[in-house]
């Protein structure tokens, strides 16, 4: 356990005691790990932004229910998750722009030689590109779980679908940030589209 | 068991990935292609894992942004009981006028009735 995460989980007890000032200090400290969970789950800043303000509001309000047995900083990641759910079905239900699962992404790296990819920063940076190209659903999921270690029952819950839910959209998401980052092979699901 | 199978069976471990089927294991263990496509899905899950740490820089404008807002549900929160509170002061200041009023109309009526009458 790190001496920063003490610090956090310090801060939490003291904010959960009514401790304002703490909580203060709790947003200074983990606002850049919030916002970045955000913008990954919603794609865009301003969008980021509110999710973050309405993640911390609704922290204040419930930080008397923090019973502590987890890291404040997962609690911390349902509440944006949840948040960021919220935000994306009001986005969809205004601009109706959410793609379908099994939208297309677009292939950006079909022309590029293999062994220019090896390099591990531009893997991520590419991997970083992929899941902003994911409908967010599929993101959601993979975010939660693959990057933020969340729990596949406590991903459900935040995301308000079922646990086999998740696991397939888990799976879903999976196979297409695989296809899209190492296209010499195609996925399952091309093989099967193709043969249908 | 084919290979294109395996994508399904794949899960994830503490350790990376694994697959979670004997068939699917059987299988890998003497396919140099799903060998390979395991290999991928280690490189994507530990990619994934990296970008924990991979922090997006919001400004400093957030912490205000969001200390602000705090600070408004704070005081509306604050402005609320006190409303409720005045109420109740409101309320609590009608009792005791009329618990005085009552009070000294009593005290008025006994002395009154206890008035001495002059000599004379």
């Amino acid at each position: 356990m790190s001496d920063a995460s003490d610090t956090v989980d310090a801060l939490a007890r003291a904010a959960r005691e009514g401790d304002r000032r703490a909580f203060e200090e709790l947003v200074r400290s983990t606002s850049t790990e919030t916002y970045t969970l955000a913008y990954r789950l919603v794609g865009d800043e301003d969008d980021a932004r509110d999710v973050v303000q309405e993640a911390y509001l609704r922290a204040y309000r419930g930080i008397s229910r923090f019973r502590g047995d987890a890291r404040f900083t997962t609690w911390m990641y349902r509440i944006t998750a949840n948040c960021a759910v919220t935000h994306l079905e009001r986005r969809r239900r205004h601009r109706h722009e959410e793609l379908a699962d099994d939208a297309p992404l677009a292939d950006h790296c079909a022309e590029r030689d293999p062994q220019a990819r090896a390099d591990v920063g531009a893997l991520r940076d590419e991997l970083t590109q992929a899941l902003q190209e994911l409908p967010p659903r599929l993101r959601a999921v993979v975010v939660l779980r693959d990057v933020y270690d969340l729990r596949h029952e406590d991903i459900a819950a935040e995301l308000g679908i079922t646990e086999t839910a998740a696991k397939v959209r888990l799976h879903r998401a999976r196979a297409r940030l695989r296809a899209r980052l190492f296209p010499e092979r195609e996925t399952r699901e091309e093989v099967t589209a193709r043969a249908v | 068991m084919r290979c294109e199978d395996l994508a399904g069976m794949v899960t994830t471990t503490a350790e990376g990935v694994a697959v979670d089927d004997w068939r699917g294991r059987r299988h890998v263990e003497s396919c140099l292609r799903c060998q390979a496509e395991l290999a991928r899905y280690r490189k994507l899950l530990r990619t994934l894992r990296t970008l924990r740490s991979d922090l997006f820089d919001p400004g400093p404008e957030l912490v205000a942004d969001v200390l602000a807002s705090l600070e408004e549900a704070g005081e509306r929160h604050l402005l609320r009981s006190l409303l409720s509170g005045h109420r109740v002061v409101y309320v609590g200041g009608l009792a005791v006028a009329t618990a005085g009023a009552a009070g000294a109309l009593v005290i008025a009526s006994r002395t009154r009735g206890r008035r001495v009458p002059l000599a004379g």
